[in-house]
């Protein structure tokens, strides 16, 4: 079985029952995206496929059409992308176990929705779980990065 | 802070044997010199200064020992000790360090004292003081309690001031020039002439000298970091690009992958197991039936989860109730029982006089089992060897992790090497460590290998040993538009004792504070005011969990106090400060009232407003909390919070501290509970067991004070006071008085 993760293809043997989470983290040591429930109920498996959010601990490997963008692969330390450099000047983060996640889900957010309104970033962001509390602190940071990429958008 | 306090922390840096007069209970042990670990194994012209920092020729090392779940703690005691080391700490490397004593926790045994926090007398601070020694005893180097400031506050500057003044020592005897005219700055020891020797240069020979050890702290007009809004934690950046290490991501290469079911009755055990489901599948390596329950081995996580899943298990029953109606029975059934009395620190005035007459208030609380379920589940990874076991996981107790590892694996502590990784989350979870003890059973079946024990979600739930249920009852009574007597008994399983048992197989002899915390303590001038706590039987096994006590006994004191001032007539912010006696309090309140725009109106349209008053380890924190009632439920709307931490040093995290304390607060009020049916939690993932989601967090808005008289911490302080202040505002906006938690039995939210 081939995929392509973060422009990468690999060549996998693996059950296709076998959910793309752990495909990731435990076959490719792809860490960032992390298991927090395993039944979609709180987002920190969060990645894209062909740009579009979906929880990688509920689509069995076999399933997968589609190039896998990761979090590492969204931005680095170096060349941070503009929703994690918003993150850091809001200071986001507390443990940060559901930042990827969350993170992955605000990019596909700001895809759809370039501006997106509080009731929107609510809908969208509401099956993100963080049990630190830091969702004050998403919302800001979310606004802002979409005021930068408007800014920086031709 | 009197002299004891301060002779006690200083005199511990340094390593010398004097010790504050009059403490006779294991003095001598006490008295002996901590040994620095870092001296052990240090490479050649490697000098260990202090057992906070280390210097090499590569560059500085910053021991951060108390552990870092997600409140800033390792960016925090990085600051306190660059602040007088003159360093960037983005500079430095940062290690938790390895276990030992020289990182005991001074602070954390000094909530237990029988005196409140707002009480400074001598009696009082000298017993807290006391207090330290047992922890140095048990080596308690504990991350807890909102502790890592108060306890590293002069510890990490005084280390961070002596290094500085050794490495100006070694300077001096280097170039002849008197240390006194010496200055430093970013790593650098400056000559006064210009030119600059970097510490790095310095370090060989700082070894050779003896530490310079009078230095005292600057004064905070002096700081560079400490106190401004400039302080980014040193962590954010890997944790917002997917590349902080926790725990559960170590890889190695030989490593296997294991999980467990184990009886969610702790301790009760396996009954029977069939593994015949689970023999043939794919990756799997091992099934292992242990003390209690069984772990499987496989190549990769999720085989393991599924072959554990495939296995068919029955438990053995414990001793207690079975279901949550049996457990509350019995809580109830040692409510106000002679038999069951533990403690009544709080009797002031003639109570039983004061509520003689016929207008006393009765009400009966209670509040249930919690999970503590931190995002990432408990993991840990263990390799045994013939004589030694190395350990990987997040935890706040390393020391009780290293010697348990120990006792299993029958090997000598001073063998085990624990390495502690930064944490997803733990809320108090990791004050336990049966995941690492099933991990080192595991890993002596594979010996030689890496092994990563990975609990699922459920796992994690059903095998957490949860926030302890409690029932209260308050009668109380009121007269010209005043409370006039307070009576509170709070019914709870004992807590701290078995939790302090579970780890060191020592009794903690004495009451259990926790059952009152957070209500006996308060700082309140009832004329007629009693607390008192009874000791129910063990029955489920509970534990500390953010905020400990005060999560239960802060909304029974707080809810039940504002029920009293609506009976007398009174306003709930005005009558809470006219009874207040503790001025630090007394301003928190009156800072939440000025930022709220508090009028005494607390129902306009469809509007309520409440207000909540905690104080806990040592914080005194206040909120006002508005709600909107909606056709579909009530809707949080704005949380207003005022909190005294005695001196800022961080205001940014302290703002997050705060929001995550209110949202940790308000969500499990909302609607989490643990409710068990044969021995089992009912809940077993964030479907059941959810808290606070995006939609519904409330716009925060946060104030410190400084008034108080010593600093604290604010990583729980924010949570007792979150979950009285909506009960009271729905109370304003419906009439409806919710006595239990959750709320959501009662009322329904959007
Ligand atoms: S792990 Fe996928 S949604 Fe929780
Ligand atoms: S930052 Fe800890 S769970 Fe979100």
């Amino acid at each position: 079985m081939k995929l392509t993760v973060n422009g990468i293809l690999h060549e996998i043997n693996v059950e296709p029952e076998m959910p793309l989470l752990w495909v990731l983290r435990d076959e490719l040591d792809i860490k960032g995206p992390k298991y927090g429930c395993g039944v979609a109920q709180c987002g920190a498996c969060t990645v894209h496929v062909d740009g579009v959010a979906v929880r990688s601990c509920q689509l069995p490997v076999g399933d997968l059409e589609g190039e896998v963008l990761t979090i590492e692969g969204l931005g680095t330390p170096e060349r941070l992308h503009a929703l994690q450099d918003a993150w850091i000047t809001h200071q986001v983060a507390q443990c940060g176990y559901c930042q990827s996640g969350q993170i992955m889900q605000a990019a596909s957010l700001l895809e759809m929705i370039p501006h997106p309104s509080d009731a929107e970033i609510d809908e969208v962001m509401s099956g993100n779980l963080c049990r630190c509390g830091t969702y004050p602190r998403i919302r800001a940071a979310i606004h802002a990065a979409a005021r930068t990429l408007s800014e920086t958008k031709p | 802070m009197t002299r004891v306090g301060k002779l006690t922390r200083r005199t511990f840096l340094v390593g010398s044997t004097a010790v504050a007069g009059g403490v006779a209970f294991g003095v001598y042990l006490a008295k002996k010199p901590i040994p620095n670990p870092l001296l052990e194994g240090l490479a050649e012209g490697e000098a260990a200064l202090t057992p906070f920092v280390k210097i090499d020729a590569d560059g500085i090392t910053l021991i951060t020992p108390r552990a870092d779940m997600g409140q800033g703690a390792y960016s925090i005691q990085a600051y306190l000790i660059a602040e007088e080391l003159d360093i960037d700490p983005a500079t430095a490397r940062l290690s938790p360090g390895l276990p030992g004593p020289a990182y005991h926790n001074a602070t954390i045994l000094a909530e237990g004292v029988p005196y409140p926090a707002y009480d400074d007398s001598f009696v009082a601070e000298s017993l807290r003081s006391l207090s330290a020694v047992p922890a140095k005893l048990f080596s308690v180097q504990v991350t807890g309690g909102s502790s890592t400031i108060p306890d590293g506050f002069d510890r990490l500057r005084t280390a961070g001031a002596i290094a500085r003044e050794t490495l100006k020592e070694a300077a001096a005897r280097r170039t002849g020039i008197a240390r006194s005219n010496l200055k430093t700055a970013d790593g650098f020891v400056l000559l006064p002439a210009g030119g600059r020797i970097a510490y790095t240069d310095l370090a060989a020979e700082a070894a050779q000298i003896a530490p310079v050890a009078d230095v005292s702290p600057r004064p905070s007009s002096e700081w560079k970091y400490l106190g401004t809004a400039a302080l980014p934690r040193l962590d954010m950046a890997r944790k917002c690009t997917g590349t902080e290490v926790y725990g559960i991501d170590l890889e190695f290469d030989d490593m296997l992958h294991a999980t467990v079911r184990a009886n969610p009755a702790i301790g009760a055990g396996l009954a029977r197991l069939d593994t015949a489901r689970a023999e043939n599948m794919r990756g799997l390596h091992r099934i292992i039936p242990m003390s209690q329950g069984v772990g499987v081995i496989a190549d990769n996580t999720w085989r393991a989860f599924q072959a554990a899943d495939a296995l068919d298990i029955s438990w053995k029953a414990p001793a207690y109730p079975a279901t949550s109606d049996g457990l509350f029975h019995e809580l109830e059934a040692a409510l106000n029982a002679p038999d069951f009395f533990d403690h009544r620190q709080r009797d002031d005035g003639n109570v039983d006089r004061a509520l003689s007459d016929g207008t006393v208030i009765t009400a009966d609380y209670r509040v249930p089992y919690l999970a503590h379920a931190p995002m990432e589940p408990m993991n840990a990874v263990v390799r045994v060897q013939a004589d030694a076991v190395e350990i990987w996981t997040g935890t706040q107790i390393p020391v009780f992790v290293r010697d348990r590892a120990a006792r299993i694996a029958g090997v000598k502590a001073a063998n085990v090497k624990v390495h502690v990784l930064p944490m997803g989350g733990s809320f108090g979870h990791r004050l336990e460590m049966t995941h690492v003890e099933q991990a080192v059973e595991l890993a002596m079946a594979v010996p030689g290998r890496h092994l990563k024990l990975t609990w699922s979600r459920e796992e994690d739930m059903t095998h957490d040993y949860p926030r302890p249920a409690s029932v209260a009852r308050a009668r109380g009574a009121v007269a010209d538009g005043k409370v006039i007597g307070f009576d509170l008994s709070v019914s709870q399983s004992a807590m701290a004792p078995e939790w302090l048992e579970r780890l060191s197989g020592r009794n903690l002899p004495g009451p259990d504070a926790t059952i009152t915390t957070g209500a006996w303590d308060q700082p309140f001038a009832i004329p007629n005011y009693r607390v008192t706590g009874y000791r129910a039987p063990a029955m489920v096994p509970v534990s500390s969990w953010r905020s400990v006590g005060a999560s239960g006994n802060g909304f029974y004191h707080d809810c039940f106090l504002d029920e009293l001032i609506h009976a007398a007539g009174a306003d709930p912010l005005a009558e809470r400060m006219r009874l207040c006696m503790h001025d630090p309090s007394r301003k928190v309140l009156e800072a939440v009232g000025e930022m709220s725009g508090w009028n005494g109106e607390l129902h306009t349209g469809g509007r309520g407003r409440g207000v909540g008053f905690c104080m806990s380890f040592g914080v005194p924190c206040a909120q006002v909390v508005d709600v909107v009632q909606t056709e579909d439920g009530i809707r949080i709307e704005k949380v207003y919070v005022a909190v005294d931490v005695g001196e800022v040093l961080d205001p940014t995290n302290l703002e997050a501290q705060v929001f995550g304390g209110v949202i940790w607060g308000l969500g499990h009020a909302m609607n989490c509970e643990l409710t068990y049916d044969d021995h089992m939690p009912d809940q077993s993932n964030f479907y059941d067991f959810t808290g606070m989601r995006l939609y519904q967090a409330p716009e925060i808005i946060v104030r410190a004070l400084s008034n108080g008289s010593a600093i604290r911490g604010i990583g729980e302080p924010a949570v007792p006071p979150a979950a009285p202040a909506l009960a009271n505002a729905i109370f304003a906006a419906t009439g409806q008085r919710i006595r239990e938690l959750p709320l959501h039995k009662h009322i329904d939210f959007v």
